[in-house]
């Protein structure tokens, strides 16, 4: 049987391609062209690695520099890949901010030829490019100074890129939801995005055992995928962590990646109907071009 | 004092949560609960620094960008009268908001305080004030010149901040030259006084005695203060001279 797709789905699909493409290429941009290159490199490496030393030195003093401990490994890939959450999530919905409040060219970009959920996805991956380099720095530094366990040989290299670039899709979603909010509050929108990066630090088990939050505290880690893409990217890059804490310990790597991949698609489900009616709610209430000068 | 309702819930929410995260972390590691005090009042400090950083030094960066900084400099008001005002207005809404701070992550933790000396806890949190917001008056004159770069310069500032004035940990933990260096922030002697004065084992956990740090931060006021006035002068004669008051490059 033939399959008919209207033209119309076809030039939208073009139309979201080269509103991904651009974006991209604005927001790093944006992101970078404020600096020389290499003041933008200390800018991107100094911020991430600075709050991975506060971790170190704080388990450093506690546990006199016991970094055989699962602990350390456990605590330090988290914080170091929560470094995308910051990037990608907030990212996404910075650009709203971005763009209504600071450059104030919301407006601009609506009445142009764009897709917008895929401009503000494009916008978020120049800080997604300089989160990954940020990343790569803080566990390269892991590993050469403060001897995090690990085993090149050992390394589940397919298990980490689909856990990566599902999270990373993942986080996009999260990041279009908060997004469709943003665009419904004039002012102290950028607390937002903070607030749930803070939140979702504190309740995904990014850098302690989802066990040590109080019992009534743990569903919500258990309800957030953050918590499943963090576990499966420790075990694929220091398996033996993996076995040293209950939490997860039950779950086999297919059962995580099933569950991180179900939760994928009910958050991009959310974030498609959430995006949606905040975006028409917003036109009709004119609030695309509302700034608060704060 | 009229406020924005939903601000009081993210100023009290938002240095509420990487506190938490500290102190579970302490909790897995198995830290003495000292050490769970001292997240809870190092965080509440940040608010402090977040204030200076954003709402003192890039001060005359938003006035530029909102084109009001022209209308200081024509104004007969002194810059340092005007920055005066702010750091006094923004002292007292975060001493507010940090107490709170104190208070509920007190109360959420459970907290246990041993006050050796009211009077010298006050002074040292007077000093540290007038240290921290002098420091914050000179970095805005050197903001004035600064266009784009001066939000990320601020964003930068905070992390690593955190690191080297041991918001989260005893700064006697880092090198001794590390911390000697670091004392130059006046939070840094600040808190580590604070935390000797209101702790039990502050005073075992301290970098220097008491009455050192005092010293330090009563010479620390005086230096930011004074250079914060002569560097206001140079810096709007500078700013003046090379036409950057009323630029602006988004």
């Amino acid at each position: 049987m033939e399959i008919i797709i209207p033209k119309s789905e076809i030039l939208n699909l073009k139309s979201a391609i080269r509103s991904f493409r651009l974006a991209t290429w604005l927001g790093w941009q944006i992101e970078s062209n404020w600096t020389d290159p290499f003041l933008f490199a200390v800018y991107s490496i100094v911020k991430p690695l600075a709050s991975a030393l506060i971790l170190v030195v704080m388990y450093s003093i506690i546990t006199q520099n016991d970094f055989a401990s699962p602990l350390f490994p456990y605590m330090y890939l988290g914080n170091a890949f929560y470094i995308y959450v910051g990037a990608v999530m907030v990212g996404v919905s910075w650009a709203v901010i971005d763009d209504r409040e600071h450059y104030k060219t919301l407006k601009y970009i609506y009445v142009a030829p764009v897709e917008i959920p895929f401009y503000l996805i494009g916008r978020g991956v120049a800080r997604f490019i300089t989160g990954s380099v940020a990343v790569f720095i803080t566990i390269t530094a892991g590993v050469l100074f403060l001897r995090v366990p690990f085993d090149f040989a050992a390394i589940n290299a397919p298990l980490f890129i689909v856990s990566l670039l599902i999270g990373v899709i993942m986080l996009a979603m999260i990041g279009l939801i908060l997004a469709g909010i943003t665009l419904q509050i004039a002012q102290h929108v950028g607390f937002i995005g903070e607030a749930v990066a803070g939140a979702l630090y504190l309740f995904s088990g990014a850098i302690f055992p989802l066990d040590v939050l109080p019992e009534f505290l743990r569903p919500i880690g258990y309800a957030m995928p953050i918590t499943y893409w963090l576990e499966l990217l420790r075990r694929s890059l220091v398996g033996s962590v993996a076995n040293a804490f209950p939490t997860l310990a039950n779950f086999s790597d297919a059962q995580l990646l099933a569950i991180l991949i179900a939760l994928t698609i009910v958050f991009a489900l959310i974030a498609i109907f959430v995006f949606r009616y905040c975006d028409r709610r917003a036109r009709e209430r004119g609030l695309i071009d509302r700034t608060s000068n704060y | 004092m009229q406020r924005e309702k939903s601000w009081m819930f993210f100023d009290l929410l938002l240095p509420l949560l990487p506190i938490a995260a500290y102190v579970f972390v302490y909790r897995a590691m198995r830290a003495p609960e000292e050490y769970v005090g001292f997240v809870v009042f190092g965080g509440a400090m940040t608010a402090f620094w977040l204030n200076v950083l954003w709402a003192m030094s890039s001060q005359l960066y938003w006035e530029k960008e909102q084109g009001n900084l022209a209308l200081y400099i024509m104004s007969p008001a002194s810059m340092m009268a005007i920055l005066f005002g702010m750091a006094m207005g923004g002292l007292f809404a975060t001493s507010l908001r940090a107490f709170i701070i104190l208070i509920v992550g007190s109360f959420l933790f459970s907290v246990q305080y041993a006050v050796v000396s009211f009077p010298q806890l006050l002074l040292v949190f007077l000093l540290a004030m007038t240290a921290l917001y002098g420091m914050g008056m000179m970095l805005a004159s050197l903001f004035l010149l600064l266009s784009r770069e001066a939000w990320h310069l601020s964003n930068l500032a905070q992390e690593p901040i955190y690191l080297l004035s041991g918001f989260y940990f005893p700064i006697k933990s880092l090198n001794f030259w590390v911390a000697a260096f670091s004392s130059l922030i006046p939070l840094t002697l600040g808190l580590d006084a604070m935390r000797q004065l209101a702790f039990p084992s502050g005073a075992k956990l301290g970098f220097l005695s008491v009455e050192i740090e005092i010293a330090v931060l009563i010479a620390l006021s005086v230096i930011f203060l004074a250079a914060a006035r002569v560097l206001l002068a140079y810096m709007e004669k500078l700013a003046i001279r090379e036409g950057r008051l009323t630029e602006s490059r988004r």
